[in-house]
């Protein structure tokens, strides 16, 4: 994995203003640290020769960053009405039972956290669950228990989408 | 194992996507005809190409409808300018944007770079919602090939003009949908919205004159340039030109993306290309445009697509998200969604907006749970009067619109449920859940 210092400059030099580059520059951390602790704000902060309070105050108003650490993976499972109008709940409930959490939780043996979002923006082929930033639409509860073996033998994701 | 997204077949009337897939590769791109619209824009001036776009009447495809050649004619003049698209598509019901990407991401990237060169642009930022992880990838490989065919990154068709298209990730927010707030969010700061003036024409992204304009409104550009802007406006009504996207979902036969023409109605869409309701099942209702629109009843099925067809019959065309409800859906549990949506991603600025829609929200889960009074629908309606028009943005409005909507066209339901005590729909019911909302810590439940 690149250096997240140097990352940053990649992305800073897409900008005007330096600033721009912090959703970029968090999104790196998050990687890197695998949540945005203290630790990651303060190198996103030097990164980007601002305060780690702005960075925190940024950081805190968008759903997908994480100020609490999560499992090595993170499904989350769209409530929204079209998903829930075709029976997102029962997909939600099932993911619980499975993993023994209540959303928003993560499981005992830390592998996965389970979250209820918003409308992923996949309406029309519901109930859509996300999984690791990856979608899967259409989804049934028996695609449950398959998915969370495979997910509990995987390592957490070093990069999204690289 | 889940399948992914189904994409609809196009019929004839179809012109931004007519055809079946996708077509990712820039080699299949160009091969239908691809950049040849970019080629025919740079012979043309900057006063051309917005007449062009004037003359097709255009109306913007994120959800207000502005005419896009008017709104390029307002862009600031300046050394520096940008051109910023939104793709931040978060509205409840609408997943279009992310079809035009998946399956013709090169239709924008030329759609971009045909706005760069009408105002000679600095460079552009493609604003895309986080949660598109996979289509914001297809966009940085689309742009890394067009960039490597020569069509950015380097002097522009024998030109000594350099475009520059940039994509940038959001990290989940409903909220940087909305111009101002999506603005903040480019420039670092937390996505809330900004009071205007100062417009974005004047003082946008970097605090420099800004063009912002919808994934579908960019995408379509190239087509009006083939076409000619006339012809395009021949298209559809004369007020609402052209082909667009529809998103459908909820309980029809065939949910997925529809290009319809903008004469179309919505019994062409919802019978025609949804194939209705399954079987069993009636109509309840039919939500227009994305959740913040109210809802139209299934005496209104004839309605017009146009945007002045839904202002017309009580409702708005906003963002084309296509919400089919039947008649087993408890329709106060589909408030309560609605709202709990608005008030997770009220950005908290503006008080009427942030108390408005917890009070909404809060209420509601009362009356679901059974523990509702009458006095407190009216209440209800009360605050979705004092919400609407009253907020610095329409997020506000975006809540209180529906909610009030959803009240005032099934009061007797809501009755119902403070009558009972309970929810009377059978426990099948889609939307079996009642959550405490997305809050870190869950509210108890408050009495009046």
């Amino acid at each position: 994995m690149a250096d997240l210092y140097t990352q940053i400059q990649d992305e800073i030099a897409k900008y005007p203003d330096r600033r721009s580059a912090i959703l970029p520059a968090l999104r790196h951390a998050q990687e890197h640290y695998g949540w945005l602790s203290p630790e990651a704000l303060e190198a996103v902060a030097d990164g980007l020769e601002l305060s780690p309070a702005h960075c925190l105050a940024v950081a805190s108003f968008y759903d997908m960053f994480f100020l609490q650490p999560v499992g090595d993976h993170v499904v989350e499972v769209c409530t929204n009405l079209s998903c829930a109008l075709v029976g997102s709940d029962k997909v939600l409930r099932a993911f619980e039972q499975e993993l023994g959490v209540v959303a928003p939780g993560t499981s005992a043996d830390g592998k996965v956290t389970l979250r209820r979002v918003e409308c992923l923006g996949g309406c029309g082929w519901g109930p859509v669950v996300s999984v690791d930033e990856d979608y899967q639409e259409h989804f049934k509860t028996e695609d449950i228990a398959p998915l969370i073996s495979e997910l509990r033998a995987t390592p957490r994701p070093s990069e999204s989408h690289a | 194992m889940p399948e992914g997204p189904t994409f609809a077949q196009p019929d004839a009337s179809a012109l931004l996507l007519p055809f079946a897939g996708s077509r990712r590769e820039i080699a299949e791109y160009e091969a239908n005809g691809g950049y040849a619209s970019l080629r025919k824009a740079v012979g043309m001036t900057s006063e051309q190409l917005v007449d062009e776009m004037i003359a097709s009447n255009l109306r913007g495809r994120g959800g207000a409808g502005f005419p896009a050649g008017k709104k390029a004619s307002f862009l600031a003049g300046g050394a520096e300018r940008y051109l910023v698209i939104n793709g931040d598509e978060s509205e409840p019901g609408t997943f279009k944007d992310r079809e035009i990407i998946l399956r013709n991401p090169h239709m924008l990237i030329e759609g971009v770079l045909i706005y760069l060169w009408m105002i000679r642009g600095t460079a552009a930022y493609i604003y895309i919602r986080g949660e598109y992880a996979k289509e914001a990838s297809i966009l940085e490989g689309a742009i890394a090939q067009a960039r490597e065919k020569g069509y950015l990154g380097s002097p522009l068709l024998g030109t000594d003009y350099v475009p520059q298209v940039y994509v940038h990730r959001g990290a989940g927010a409903y909220i940087c949908g909305e111009e101002t707030a999506l603005l903040s969010s480019l420039n670092g700061e937390r996505g809330q919205p900004t009071a205007k003036p100062p417009f974005p024409a004047v003082s946008g992204a970097f605090k420099k004159p800004t063009l912002l304009n919808n994934v579908e409104t960019v995408a379509t550009v190239p087509l009006i340039v083939e076409m000619g802007g006339a012809s395009y406006a021949g298209v559809g009504t004369e007020q609402s030109t052209g082909t667009k996207m529809f998103s459908l979902s909820g309980h029809v036969r065939n949910p997925g993306n529809y290009e319809m023409p903008l004469s179309a109605t919505y019994r062409d869409l919802i019978e025609g290309k949804g194939g209705g309701m399954p079987e069993g099942r009636t109509l309840k209702g039919f939500v227009p445009g994305g959740s913040s629109m109210p809802i139209l009843m299934p005496n209104q099925l004839d309605t017009g697509l146009a945007f002045e067809a839904v202002v017309a019959a009580g409702s708005m065309a906003g963002s084309g998200g296509v919400i089919v409800v039947d008649d087993r859906t408890c329709m106060v549990r589909f408030a309560l969604r609605t709202a709990e949506f608005y008030m997770h991603e009220s950005c908290g600025k503006c008080t009427p907006c942030r108390e408005g829609t917890r009070w909404i929200t809060e209420l509601l889960r009362k009356l679901e749970a059974g523990l509702g009074r009458e006095e407190e629908i009216d209440l209800l309606l009360d605050i979705c009067n004092r919400v609407e028009g009253n907020c610095l943005c329409v997020l506000g409005d975006a809540c209180a619109m529906p909610v009030r909507s959803h009240i005032n066209n099934f009061r007797s339901e809501f009755d119902e449920h403070v009558r009972l005590g309970r929810c009377p729909c059978p426990d099948d019911a889609p939307m079996t859940e009642l959550y405490p909302p997305l809050m870190r810590a869950p509210l108890p439940l408050v009495t009046i």
